[in-house]
């Protein structure tokens, strides 16, 4: 079982946090692997919030290989940022970690949002799969104000190595994942936690309805869809799919991976919708053990549970600054200084949904919607 | 050689008993001779006899050995291959002494001989093959353990549960938001097909003409009682051949499948009684092959149209009523599915579920890519190779036909290309439980793609005692003489049978199959949804 720390706030704090968040979820994590999604970005990324960041690693004949690709695609580098490395007894350096941020090929400026997402998406599937033989390249995300880092590791040395508690990269949503590995082999692309186009998860525990939902989403036709090194891979694509493809608001995604049963179904007002919902997605419903947290396009984040509530998690906080966890330990590493009685420890029915920039938290019960 | 009684010895064209398939093992010790195993034999296979024997005997006053002739009476097996004993083992059943029993014999030459009068042999039951099949197999080695934990088949909840309905995709359901929920958008005047929530074993179609009125009801009274008193939805199909009139006007007809096919038996009087109807059936399954014989048709023999299934087909009694291998109406697919699936689909205001049941064929996929596309079809049944039946000829059921296995995957396969593995349900029949292992079949049908299960032959084993096996054991459902009264019309011999025992037995058949399947579920960490293997 993973640990997971994640942190939303109303000011720019650095990834520092939840590294020694989760430190002290040591236990917990077998130093397999660390995996940092950062969004709405301060630091040298402050002016540059409307352009694409890819965010990868390459070795010296992978960079060439990408640097040539993306030139002859039209998009032209902006800026990059590298990790200043400091070398971790442990650790294997790898040649060269990036977020570069892009501008967009001429043609494409004018474009709407949702067909530079797709380019966006295309070039990132085709750069993963130029590199994916001989490990010369790897890609985490290409969106913009999104920056992605993954090593293999204990996290806090991957933090030292990265040197992130120098640099001034600092972000107001962090997602920080320590991995316990239960694949067969460690996989630079099996680390949480997973973006695809805005959307984020990250998730604790093992996916025992793994292939009925690969099978559906690998045959939705988009090619985002794809992947799934991770079985947990899929919990960020049901998001995506719920709330994107679909335009289903955040809390149907509760409602589609652990539909509720029939007789719970009457008590909601919206049931007509519900039943036909419960029937076309059944393929994604879970059946655990798994707590999920996330955010969203719009810097929403929030933690569900399995139906059978079969994981732990907790969110707690103060007003600006709301941190979702997977162990309590965690939370009071990142904010001691808050109402503990008003800590939320979500049931199986529960949605504990964080707004933009840490306004508020509120629990969303699916019972009672 | 000369006889020694003179007469001329020609004993060519005469089998010995050791071509039959069965030997009548007979014990003239225990015997009381109370004519009983004679009077039960459905076949004719064993008769009473009166032998005159010769035997030397000391008697007298001085002992002196002496030939002694006797008149003494046996029980002797017929050696004609017509009344071939079938080990039904009636005999043994009925003997108070245990003086008789068949046994099977390997070395029989059945099938040599089996043709008398130029008419291939025909029978009931299933593929003649004791040997292990696939389905029985298949393991399921996806365990549970440490990284994820089992779930509790007795404390967790779960649900056992499938559908018989198109499902519309995600992404073509009128939905709109209002207030931040979803609902249904009534100005799209989208059509959404009927759906139902079904347990993922149903009985198979098996007419009222071809079971006893005791068996039906039997079967019929204990779906009734599974859903409404164990609330474990199990369907039952009707087989050809007409439903009672007072089942179709009651309520409880909604756990019944109607089936329409070639003969068109008994949908006059359906349709006559449509007006009279209270509620829906649960669906209607339009019948164009069989597994255990893939493009041949039906018969029920004039013997079984006794008066009350003439009433119900609509037919005169005691005449044979043979289907005809296809549809007559039909000349394409498109005729022959899309249109009589829309038939149906009108006929019954658009509110029941109507899908279509083949046999298992390398073809299937032709069939399922057009049901793909047709917006009606509630699904499509394939029924695999070693499905049973009434009456077949024997070639048919032991030489032709698909395995369901093989079938049922390439199916599902086939949809998850097109990512419409939810919009049509797969209902896969044909030798589940063939060798007892009811609840692990299915599991193993349902991993491999299949939505549910339909069962027959399983479901007269296990709740009325049907002798017949894979070694050809009894299979005499065509001749209208079933010795435990489940396939025929006889009053003798259906009066054999308890209706009460066989609803008590498939209440029990299916809550267990319903715990076993949780038990094979639990570990693999499935509660709610079935699960699907990733073989390939």
């Amino acid at each position: 079982m993973c640990r997971l720390a994640a942190i939303t706030s109303s000011k720019y704090f650095s990834p520092m946090e939840n590294i020694l968040a989760l430190e002290t979820m040591k236990e917990g994590h077998d130093g397999s692997g660390l995996r940092l999604t950062l969004k709405d970005l301060k630091g040298e990324f402050i002016d540059l919030k409307e352009y694409p960041i890819l965010s990868g690693i390459c070795s010296k004949k992978g960079r060439e290989i990408l640097d040539t690709y993306m030139y002859e695609k039209g998009f032209k580098l902006l800026h990059r940022w590298s990790p200043k490395i400091k070398p971790v007894k442990g650790i294997n350096a790898r040649d060269f970690y990036f977020a570069g941020v892009y501008e967009y090929p001429d043609k494409w400026k004018d474009k709407s949002f949702e067909e530079k997402e797709a380019l966006l998406l295309n070039i990132r599937l085709s750069l993963r799969k130029l590199g994916e033989t001989d490990e010369s390249i790897f890609v985490f995300s290409f969106y913009p104000d999104v920056i992605t880092l993954k090593e293999v590791g204990d996290p806090l040395q991957v933090g030292e190595f990265f040197g992130l508690d120098k640099d001034s990269l600092k972000a107001k949503i962090i997602f920080a994942q320590g991995r316990q590995n239960t694949n067969y082999q460690i996989n630079l692309y099996s680390c949480h936690p997973f973006f695809l186009q805005g959307y984020c998860t990250m998730t604790n525990g093992e996916n025992t309805a793994f292939v009925s939902i690969r099978e559906f989403l690998s045959s939705r036709g988009f090619p985002g869809y794809m992947g799934y090194n991770s079985d947990s891979e899929v919990f960020c694509h049901i998001l995506h799919y719920c709330m994107k493809r679909l335009g289903y608001p955040i809390t149907y995604y509760k409602d589609i991976i652990t539909p509720l049963k029939w007789e719970e179904i009457e008590l909601r007002e919206d049931k007509e919708a519900l039943t036909l919902i419960k029937q076309s997605l059944r393929q994604l419903c879970i059946d655990g053990p798994n707590m999920v947290i996330g955010f969203t396009s719009d810097g929403t984040t929030f933690m569900v549970q399995d139906a059978k509530k079969l994981r732990p998690g907790v969110v707690g906080g103060v007003k600006g600054k709301y941190a979702l966890m997977s162990e309590l330990c965690g939370l009071d590493k990142v904010i001691l200084d808050r109402d503990k009685s008003k800590d939320i420890y979500p049931m199986k029915y529960d949605m504990v949904i964080v707004s933009p920039n840490a306004k508020e938290v509120k629990v969303w019960n699916q019972l009672q919607a | 050689m000369e006889s020694a009684t003179g007469l001329k010895v020609d004993f060519n064209h005469k089998i010995t008993i050791k071509e039959l398939p069965y030997i009548v093992k007979w014990r003239e010790d225990r015997c009381k001779r109370c004519g009983q195993c004679t009077a039960v034999c459905p076949i004719g296979a064993i008769k009473p006899a009166v032998k005159f024997i010769r035997v030397i005997e000391s008697g007298g006053d001085t002992q002196k050995p002496r030939p002694i002739r006797r008149v003494i009476h046996v029980i002797e097996q017929v050696n004609n291959m017509e009344n071939a004993c079938t080990d039904c083992a009636m005999c043994a059943l009925v003997c108070p002494n245990n003086a008789i029993e068949p046994e099977y014999n390997p070395q029989n030459k059945f099938l040599f001989y089996k043709n008398r009068g130029g008419e291939g042999y025909k029978r009931g039951g299933r593929r003649n093959d004791p040997g292990v099949s696939t389905l029985d197999r298949i393991k399921f080695t996806r365990i549970s353990m440490l990284t994820d934990p089992a779930l509790d088949a007795g404390r967790h909840e779960f649900r056992v549960r499938s559908y018989i309905g198109k499902i519309l995709p995600a992404e073509e359901l009128p939905l709109k938001m209002e207030g931040g929920k979803l609902v249904v958008d009534k100005t799209k005047e989208k059509f959404i097909p009927p759906v139902r929530e079904i347990f993922p074993i149903m009985i198979g179609s098996m007419s009222m003409g071809s079971l006893s009125p005791y068996m039906w009801e039997g079967l019929a009274m204990g779906v009734a009682y599974l859903n409404e008193i164990e609330k474990i939805p199990v369907v039952m199909c009707s087989g050809e051949g007409g439903f009672l009139l007072v089942l179709l006007k009651s309520r409880y007809i909604k756990y019944f499948i109607l089936q329409i096919a070639s003969g068109y038996f008994g949908w006059d009087s359906i349709i006559h009684t449509f007006p009279y109807m209270t509620e829906d059936p649960a669906a209607i399954e339009i019948k164009y092959g069989q597994g255990a014989k893939p493009g041949d048709g039906g018969l029920l023999m004039a013997a079984k149209v006794i008066k009350l299934i003439a009433e119900i087909r609509g037919v005169p009694k005691y005449v044979d009523l043979p289907s005809p291998p296809t549809h007559q109406t039909k000349y394409s697919i498109e005729k022959a599915v899309m249109k009589m699936i829309q038939f149906m689909f009108m006929a019954f205001g658009f509110r029941v579920p109507v899908y279509p049941k083949i046999s298992g064929t390398r073809t299937a996929k032709a069939v399922l890519n057009n049901l793909a596309r047709n917006p009606y079809a509630a699904a499509l049944c394939i029924d695999g190779e070693d499905g049973g039946t009434g009456a077949a000829y024997n070639v048919s059921l032991d030489k032709m036909g698909h395995p369901i296995v093989s079938n049922i995957r390439k199916c599902y396969l086939d949809l998850v290309r097109q990512g419409k593995q939810n919009e049509l349900p797969l209902i896969a029949a044909g030798g589940i439980g063939k060798r007892g292992n009811l609840a692990a079949n299915t599991a193993a049908l349902i991993m491999l793609g299949a939505s549910a299960v339909a069962i027959g032959r399983y479901i007269l084993q296990a709740t009325a005692d049907c002798l017949g096996d894979e070694y050809n054991r009894c299979n005499l459902c065509n001749t209208g003489k079933c010795p435990r009264g489940i396939a025929t019309q006889d009053p003798k011999l259906y009066r054999r049978l308890n209706p009460d025992k066989v609803t008590e037995r498939v209440v029990e058949v299916f809550k267990s199959a319903d715990v076993k399947l949780r038990k094979i579920f639990a570990p693999m960490g499935r509660s709610i949804e079935l699960p699907r293997s990733n073989k390939t």
